[in-house]
């Protein structure tokens, strides 16, 4: 059904098991990244606070946030890791033609994980024995990195979807001009709107945590910091990534007609374009389906007058065009979950404004424990217009996705591969947090810190080698 | 500028074999020190030492594919379209590894520590092994230009078995020295002896199959073996001599040198590659500079080694001082 829609006759075999395993390894990645970019900076914020206000709470949390990061970020890694093997392996065309100019980003990416790699361990295993202070500042170089990190990714990205700064002579790229490159039309826009959404998705999912053991009556002085840090962050982020996500879409109305079209579901090239929520779209152009129709509302979002001319997607063949349905979609999604978590920042601004107990508002605490997974799925919606809505390309107006991908055989065994290993490595992490979160719970109703967990290695090394093992470390 | 990118790429190289492969043999160990009683405090050792330390060390292949891709394109898609089974494999094996050990690390009960060490031990062996085998395809010429090269017969072949076979024992050799030296800091001797016979047996082995290679290579891979035993010799020479006063050490005792002259013939080896395959890229068809992007790319590549090299060396320096003086805790 899928090939259906996203395959075009001609296509290579190849295509759709690439196309399928990139979008699911990226977006398992993408869930770990906003962990990777934020967590750190959440848990410096819980520490600050806990050093310059003598705060134990705070503390606490930030040491257990950073050992939380410690997992998230070795998943992130390797799930990272395979990425960069597949940009090779399902996508050799991409790399031999533009890997020069491509290339560049990436090559800055990789010395910004060197440093994050660096300071996250120094940070997560320094908890116990560095001083206070030059512990703190181990971590500052995290937040930095991730944001340095970000924005290199999303160059990569950008570039992708807004190609600049080569020179092609008979196929080849002959002069790279690495600014232009890096600093393309898109990268703006993109970056700044990624960065904000890994503080938004990583502030929101670990406010909720805590909002959802609020519910469950844990309403203690722990659980109410707990959820305060993360949530306020994410809430202050949440409007300024409504306004670079619209004028995200002024700049995809201005240099991507096509991908506009489809995430507005607009046919045909007309004025007073309306904005349509919900629908589908038929290959020959037809609308059907149920739908709302706001009249004149994309014309003017676009160019701020109804009167905005705005490109239909039946004004390219068939074979140009992205799986319209899809992408608007996930338009739809974005927009619409955006709006909605756009409002419950405001709420918690109301709240806050009148100094309500935030922890009594059951209803309140309702939203705010599924914010982050509404969050998450929104980042996944955006991404899914930004990367679909691009197709049939992969480099945009440059190279065509069938013309970059691998001919090698075995493409649905490893899709196939890929998927178990990423269950279970997903499996597993659920696991192993939520074990870590009762192990805490236990030791926070005994009152005992957690240093007393009776399991690290350095405790097996201190003991008498002749002695029994007491407790089971294999 | 090609040469340029090219050493800082066989940089990137040598200091994975070293740094990365110590942790993959720290694997190695893990996997053979037998039942949960008996391995135990093996085990604890090995988690101690690689704890906070591991992510960075694996940095190093991540640096080496972006400096691939960027400086070298062409060849690096055809690398990638030519030995993508082992290379699929390795990526497995890489996800299994560093999932395994951050799990195994935070996890409670003895069950799901045995789940996730086994992952993290069966995939340090396997890993090295089929990044060796790629290592093998590639030194050996197997990998055409243009990419689309025999899938199997790029990596099913002797030099790549040699590879193969090579990386494991010298991770495991490497492993053990480091961790003889982590043992004697940590004042421990029972542990300490433990892995000294290891290094010792591992550094025989890893010396009998590279002494075995010179035979395998004459055969499979002539203007390899030309080259090593020519131009690339005095670097051969200086593998041997390092290897085996590391032995020496280890056999009086000393540990603490040991690890550096290890270290050290490891890097001689792999840089002896490095020369011996100059000018060339992939076999004898491919040059350096035919492979290399524009200038103005090579010279970003550069700007990064150099900021690298300002920025992240002495990071990662106070990262093993502050590991070193036991500042850092793994649990
Ligand atoms: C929590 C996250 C989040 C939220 C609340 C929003 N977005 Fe978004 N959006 C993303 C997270 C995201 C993203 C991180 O997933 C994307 C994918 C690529 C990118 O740069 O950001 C994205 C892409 C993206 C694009 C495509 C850019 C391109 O293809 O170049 C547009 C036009 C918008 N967004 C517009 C919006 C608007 C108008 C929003 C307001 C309601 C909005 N986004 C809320
Ligand atoms: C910097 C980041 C990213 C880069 C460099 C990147 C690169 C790529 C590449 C090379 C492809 C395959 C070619 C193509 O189909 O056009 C692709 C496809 C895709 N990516 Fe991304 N991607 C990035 C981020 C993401 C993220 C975070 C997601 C999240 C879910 C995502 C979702 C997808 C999807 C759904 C496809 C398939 C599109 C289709 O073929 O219809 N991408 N991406
Ligand atoms: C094709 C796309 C991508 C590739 C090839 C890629 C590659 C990698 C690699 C190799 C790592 C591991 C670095 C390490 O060992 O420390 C990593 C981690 C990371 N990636 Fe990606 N990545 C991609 C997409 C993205 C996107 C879309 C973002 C978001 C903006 C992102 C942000 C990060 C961050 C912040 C980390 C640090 C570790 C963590 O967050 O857990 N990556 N990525």
């Amino acid at each position: 059904m899928l090939s259906a829609v996203v395959a075009a006759a001609g296509d290579p075999a190849q295509l759709l098991p690439a196309r399928t395993q990139m979008a699911f390894t990226l977006g398992i990645h993408i869930v770990l990244v906003p962990f990777g970019v934020a967590f750190v900076a959440l848990a410096l914020i819980a520490n600050y606070r806990g050093l310059r206000r003598g705060d134990d709470v705070a503390l606490r949390l930030a040491e257990r946030w950073s050992r939380v990061a410690a997992v998230l970020f070795a998943v992130g890694a390797v799930t990272g890791t395979v990425l960069s093997f597949e940009l090779g392996l399902l996508w050799p065309g991409l790399m031999r033609r533009f890997g020069q100019a491509y290339g560049i980003p990436f090559a800055i990416e990789g010395l910004f994980f060197f440093l994050e790699a660096i300071f996250v361990a120094i940070y997560i295993y320094g908890w116990k024995r560095m001083r206070p202070w030059p512990h703190f500042w181990a971590g500052i170089p995290v937040v930095l990195a991730g944001i340095g990190g970000t924005l290199s990714v999303i160059a990569a990205n950008s570039w992708m979807n807004a190609p600049a700064g080569y020179t092609l002579r008979h196929g080849r790229v002959v002069s790279v001009d690495p600014m232009k490159v890096i600093f393309n039309g898109a990268f703006w826009h993109e970056s700044i709107h990624m960065l904000l959404a890994a503080y938004i998705v990583a502030g929101f999912l670990v406010g909720g945590v805590y909002a959802a053991a609020m519910l469950r009556g844990r309403r203690d002085r722990y659980h109410r910091v707990g959820f305060l840090i993360p949530f306020t962050v994410a809430a202050i982020a949440m409007p300024f990534q409504i306004v670079v996500g619209d004028s995200a879409a002024r700049w995809v109305f201005n240099n991507e007609p096509v991908k506009f079209a489809a995430m507005e579901l607009i046919p045909k090239t007309t004025r007073d374009a309306p904005e349509t929520i919900g629908g589908a779209a038929s290959q020959a152009g037809e609308i059907h389906g149920p739908k709302i129709t706001l009249p004149g509302v994309a014309s003017l979002l676009s160019g701020w007058s109804t009167s905005t001319r705005v490109r239909g997607f039946t004004s390219v063949p068939p074979a140009d065009r992205p799986p319209v349905t899809i992408v608007h979609l996930a338009w739809d999604v974005m927009v619409g979950l955006g709006t909605a978590l756009l409002g419950l920042a405001a709420w918690f601004a109301l709240l806050w404004r009148r100094r309500r107990d935030l922890t009594r508002s059951t209803w309140f605490l309702r939203a705010a424990s599924v914010a982050g997974m509404a969050a998450l799925v929104t980042m996944w919606a955006g991404w899914t217009v930004t990367e679909v809505g691009r197709q049939p390309y992969i480099v945009y107006g440059v190279l065509r996705t069938r013309d970059a991908v691998t001919r090698a055989d075995g493409v649905w065994l490893s899709l196939a591969v890929v998927f178990v290993l990423y269950t279970l490595v997903a499996a597993a992490t659920f696991l192993v947090l939520r074990s870590m979160a009762r192990r805490w719970r236990r030791a926070d109703a005994a009152g005992v810190g957690d240093s007393d967990v009776p399991y690290g290695p350095a405790r097996v090394l201190e003991a008498n080698p002749s002695s029994p093992a007491a407790t089971g470390t294999r | 500028m090609s040469g340029v990118a090219a050493t800082i790429l066989f940089l990137g190289v040598t200091l994975y074999a070293v740094l990365g492969g110590a942790d993959f043999g720290a694997g190695f160990w893990d996997l053979t020190a037998g039942g949960a009683t008996r391995g135990r405090r093996p085990r604890a050792l090995i988690d101690a030492a690689l704890g906070p330390v591991w992510e960075a060390n694996h940095v190093w292949l991540i640096f080496c594919l972006v400096v691939l891709w960027t400086a070298f394109p062409g060849a690096f898609a055809a690398i990638m379209d030519t030995l993508y089974i082992p290379l699929a494999i390795a990526a497995v094996g890489i996800v299994a590894r560093g999932a395994g050990f951050a799990f195994g690390k935070v996890s409670e009960t003895l069950s799901e520590q045995r789940i996730y060490g086994a992952a993290f031990a069966v995939s340090s062996v396997i890993t090295p092994f089929f990044l060796g085998a790629v290592a093998g395809g590639i030194a050996s010429g197997r990998v055409p230009a243009g990419g689309g090269g025999d899938p199997l017969g790029s990596w099913v072949n002797p030099t790549s078995m040699l590879g193969g076979a090579l990386a494991v024992v010298v991770c495991a050799y490497l492993a053990a020295v480091y961790l003889v030296a982590e043992a004697d800091r940590l004042d421990l001797p029972d542990l300490e002896h433990y892995f000294r016979r290891r290094a010792i047996a591992a550094g025989i082995v890893a010396g009998a199959i590279a002494f075995a290679g010179i035979f395998v290579l004459r055969d499979d891979a002539p203007r390899l073996f030309d080259h090593l035993t020519g131009i690339a010799l005095p670097l051969v020479a200086v593998s041997a001599v390092c290897g085996l006063t590391a032995l020496t050490l280890l056999c009086r005792g000393a540990s603490r040198a040991g690890r550096y002259l290890a270290a050290a013939a490891v890097a001689a080896v792999v840089g002896g590659w490095g020369v011996a395959q100059y000018p060339f890229l992939l076999g004898t068809h491919l040059t350096l500079t035919a492979a290399a992007a524009p200038d103005s790319t090579l010279r970003v590549v550069f700007a990064v080694f150099v900021v690298a090299a300002v920025t992240c060396v002495p990071s990662l320096v106070y990262l093993y001082v502050l590991e070193q003086r036991g500042q850092l805790d793994s649990h």
